[in-house]
């Protein structure tokens, strides 16, 4: 059994070349939008503004700036959490999600029939339906190139190493010493998603961050969809019980009533 | 800001919606059918022929608009059974949208042979394979298969609501309450549907006068866990300002639900609309039934991630 694997993205070295994101189009042969017409966002430098089913990796621009001198920018390349506890694979109606040998999540085309409740489900944000198959599509983590032994596409193509490769406890000991070493500079950086303990089990797509989750579009506390079940579940039987009561009560006020005036009584 | 703005909306709208709302109607008119049925006498026996005729035309609506939304629709039987396993069935009671699949399924069988008995009893069936079946359902079985479409139909409603609950979208995770809420209004319009097929089916005035008590009733519990349901949303309740929360106000409390309470207690008060007070209300509370979800539905889903996300 292979060793859980996934990404550590460190974002202080991302440099938005968006290499990460052409290298995923290529090697799994995702469409361009909007026919291949270029579309301008509007969005700084950010012209794919979100993951979906064809955009499997996204550059996220975020500009801080006080005035012309005084500011930063802030790049990120997201993917799929491939959350040790995914909220997709939860609620997956069909069993087309799967937790593969690398302990990532993927998404089976042949299997899925588009029910999008992966979509809602995840907290993230990162599936979406391909127009092309019909059917909802995320990041794989090269499932394709790691059955084979070979490294996924965009962090291949990473050309500063902010996308880093590699067994999750190997990549959890670096992380944590370029935090150090970002700490010692004097950068207030953070680990999102590291702690095996901390939410959804931990993600084996984690990040070192310089600002605050949200900042980047993550959530704070990301949660498992069915975490709201048993409480929706219960105040709705509770519901039902209430108005079957009403609806008998009302039945049976008709017999008393009946039977008060001395009519037919018997139901 | 809650973390449910980081999520994606799934694009559940024009199949989605009128499923909700025809889920929801079907199943509150079987549960009552089944009540009126398990619990009524037999002059009732219209009204409960007619719930189980909404319930069945209601299932099968609903099967085809959930299908016909799917990205891949001749693959609807992999939510019942395992495509790459067959037969297994397909089954994951902590999945809404898993068990509410099962759930359609076997609410429509109860209500086909609900209606199959039905018919069999008046004489109503020509086809011999029909008949034969129509004919296994009468006296206990009838009052089971009833008593179990009418669990279904009230599980129905309700689990449209969880479904959105089990989510991380804006709104529907927000609060526990839409379940509760769905349920009451699918009895609730489930009732409105049936005073206003009822009496074509033979249903006595006084029947009539029973299901509108009762609505009155369901409307005030709806109303009740609607507040209930909004106070739960907390700060996400800034979403409401927008259209949508304007027709939750004007169209669902207003038109939907005041309305109505106010044709069944004070028809007078109401001009035009008190000529036929118990059928006018129980047009509004349709309306409202069907603007709840319109409301809920698209007032998540026009919350667009990237914009939110950059705080805009």
């Amino acid at each position: 059994m292979p060793e859980p694997m996934g990404f550590f993205t460190d974002t202080t070295v991302c440099i938005g070349c968006k290499a990460c994101e052409v290298a995923c189009k290529e090697w799994n042969q995702l469409p361009a939008e909007n026919g291949g017409i270029r579309e301008l966002s509007g969005d700084s430098y950010d012209n794919t503004r979100r993951l979906d089913g064809i955009h499997w990796r996204h550059v996220r621009f975020i500009e801080q700036f006080k005035g012309p001198y005084d500011g930063r920018w802030l790049m990120m390349s997201d993917v799929c959490k491939h959350c040790v506890q995914a909220g997709c694979l939860e609620v997956c109606p069909t069993g087309a999600i799967i937790r593969t040998e690398f302990d990532t999540v993927v998404i089976q085309s042949d299997v899925c029939n588009g029910c999008r409740a992966c979509i809602a489900a995840c907290p993230f944000g990162v599936i979406d339906i391909n127009p092309v198959s019909g059917t909802a599509q995320k990041c794989t983590l090269c499932y394709d190139r790691l059955k084979v032994g070979l490294e996924p596409a965009c962090s291949k193509a990473c050309p500063t190493d902010s996308i880093q490769f590699g067994a999750i406890s190997e990549l959890r000991t670096r992380a944590q010493k370029r935090v150090e070493q970002l700490h010692a500079q004097g950068v207030q950086a953070n680990l999102y998603g590291a702690d095996p303990n901390g939410a959804l089990g931990g993600l084996n797509s984690f990040y070192l961050l310089v600002d605050r989750p949200e900042v980047y579009g993550l959530p704070r506390q990301p949660q498992l969809p069915a975490s709201q079940l048993a409480k929706s579940g219960s105040l709705s039987v509770a519901s039902a019980a209430v108005l079957g009561l009403l609806a008998i009560v009302g039945l049976r006020k008709r017999r008393m009533d009946e039977q008060s005036r001395g009519g037919p009584g018997n139901v | 800001m809650s973390d449910t703005f980081f999520s994606g909306a799934p694009h559940w709208t024009w199949f989605i919606i009128p499923y909700f709302f025809v889920g929801g109607l079907a199943g509150g008119a079987s549960f009552l059918a089944a009540v009126i049925d398990l619990f009524g006498k037999p002059e009732d026996r219209p009204v409960v022929r007619t719930g189980h005729n909404v319930a069945a035309v209601g299932a099968i609506l609903s099967g085809l608009l959930l299908t016909i939304d799917l990205g891949k629709p001749l693959r609807f039987w992999h939510m019942l059974f395992q495509s790459e396993n067959l037969p297994a069935i397909m089954f994951k009671p902590w999945s809404p949208i898993s068990f509410g699949a099962w759930a359609i399924l076997l609410f429509g069988l109860c209500s086909v042979l609900s209606v199959l008995g039905a018919r069999a009893e008046e004489g109503r069936l020509q086809n011999p394979a029909l008949r034969a079946v129509g004919g296994t359902v009468r006296g206990g079985v009838a009052k089971l298969v009833s008593g179990a479409g009418g669990l279904l139909g009230i599980f129905v409603a309700g689990y449209t609501g969880v479904l959105l609950s089990v989510t991380n979208r804006p709104i529907w995770a927000d609060s526990p309450w839409l379940g509760a809420l769905f349920v009451a209004s699918g009895a609730s319009t489930g009732a409105a549907t049936l005073i206003l097929l009822g009496p074509r089916r033979g249903a006595t005035e006084q029947a009539v006068h029973r299901l509108s008590a009762f609505d009155t009733r369901a409307l005030v519990v709806e109303l009740l866990i609607l507040v209930l349901f909004l106070v739960s949303l907390g700060s996400v309740n800034r979403v409401w300002l927008s259209f949508w929360g304007l027709l939750l106000v004007v169209g669902v409390i207003g038109l939907g639900i005041l309305v109505p309470l106010g044709l069944h207690l004070k028809p007078t008060s109401f001009g035009g609309l008190a000529a036929r007070p118990i059928a006018n209300a129980a047009k509004l509370v349709l309306l409202g039934g069907f603007l709840l979800r319109l409301a809920t539905m698209l007032a998540s889903e026009g919350i667009e991630r990237y914009r939110v996300a950059a705080g805009i």
